[in-house]
């Protein structure tokens, strides 16, 4: 149930960057999940649809990239990954170990339609926008 | 029209870590310790808190926060105690986050107090995801809930300094493997503190309040 909560920060995180980016509209986003992060899909998407309805990232494509645990023996080295019912390393049977991999939790980037400087079509000046480093028309 | 991919890489909740470190600020600066309780519903954290500000009331100056869908039962409970306590209803939300916390501090006299005890929402899910800016973060299990739990909630026993293992005085009913519940336990957190006890008999509760003391006296050195 906490999604809406992460989906309130998500979305103001998107509409920061895109504003730096004077970005016209926000056309995807790609989200680093860890397997350990609870978090369901379906439900951030849901919260989405309604949240960011009327900003310019309400038509974006929520990409979610799931990272499985991974862990590392603190005994033998080996990697594995994570097997709930166990908890212990498959080689040597240790139950000291280190997660590597799997706590991630992170907005990795956005695909944005740049808003274009021609006079005409901008309408929309963002007034914390950064200066662009293109040649003005 | 042009296209192209703007780097983030920021963690999706940002905003709630920043209000956590500005929270620790204020906390730090009030020389205040602050403790951040974390259980499933009916593990018995208002009864594990009472006896801890039993234990503790005459050496340090506490307060309390309570986190709570609906309700002030619980505040009320840590007021019989002997301390202002804060209620913080969430509305509907399944865990204390750092803005509900930041506007509790406000309601709490920081500068006269020593030991800030904070309640969250039973669950073992949602907390583990909103860092509050608190110092010590303390999970209560309890026998009847099975030896299962680290196992199922990986995320909220990863987080932890300290796991405390209430009604003790129910094992003999329950069949309840410690040493599967502990080795679960250690596999996510090696050589974290570990505190069976009984808040009902008080069994095992010394152990629990020395080591409590004696992190106290590290965070407000």
């Amino acid at each position: 149930m906490h999604e809406l909560a992460v989906v309130q920060s998500l979305l103001q995180l998107t509409l920061d960057h895109a504003a730096q980016h004077r970005a016209r509209r926000v056309l995807a986003l790609d989200l680093v999940i860890g397997q350990l992060s609870s978090i369901v899909d379906d439900c951030v998407q849901f919260y989405w649809d309604i949240l960011a309805r009327d900003t310019i990232a309400a038509e974006a494509q929520l990409r979610f990239h799931r990272i499985p645990a991974r862990f590392q023996c603190r005994d033998c080295g080996a990697t594995f990954d994570l097997d709930e019912s166990r908890l212990t390393c498959p080689h040597c049977q240790s139950i000291y170990f280190d997660l590597i991999q799997g706590d991630e939790f992170r907005l990795e980037s956005i695909d944005i339609e740049e808003n274009d400087s021609t006079p005409e079509t901008n309408r929309t000046s963002q007034p914390n926008a950064t200066p662009s480093t293109s040649d003005p028309d | 029209m042009t296209t192209k991919t703007v780097a983030v890489v920021e963690n999706i909740l940002k905003a709630n870590d920043h209000l956590a470190e500005a929270n620790r600020d204020l906390l730090d600066r009030t020389a205040t310790a602050a403790i951040n309780f974390m259980a499933s519903p009916g593990a018995g954290k208002t009864s594990l808190i009472v006896r801890t500000i039993a234990a503790l009331k005459d050496r340090y100056r506490i307060a309390g926060i309570d986190g709570d869908i609906a309700t002030t039962i619980d505040a009320d409970r840590m007021a019989e105690a002997g301390v202002h306590a804060v209620q913080i209803n969430t509305g509907g939300a399944c865990h204390l986050d750092a803005v509900m916390l930041q506007n509790a501090l406000t309601q709490i006299d920081l500068d006269h107090t020593d030991l800030l005890i904070i309640e969250n929402v039973g669950n073992l899910i949602c907390p583990a995801s909103f860092q509050l800016g608190v110092h010590l973060n303390i999970l209560i299990a309890s026998v009847p809930e099975g030896d299962d739990k680290p196992y199922k909630y990986p995320t909220m026993y990863r987080g932890v300094q300290a796991v405390i293992l209430n009604k003790i005085d129910l094992l003999p009913y329950f069949d309840f493997d410690m040493a599967y519940f502990r080795r679960g336990v250690e596999a996510l957190n090696p050589g974290l503190a570990f505190f069976p006890l009984s808040a009902k008999t008080g069994e095992g509760l010394d152990d629990w309040i020395a080591w409590l003391e004696g992190s106290i006296q590290r965070i407000l050195a």
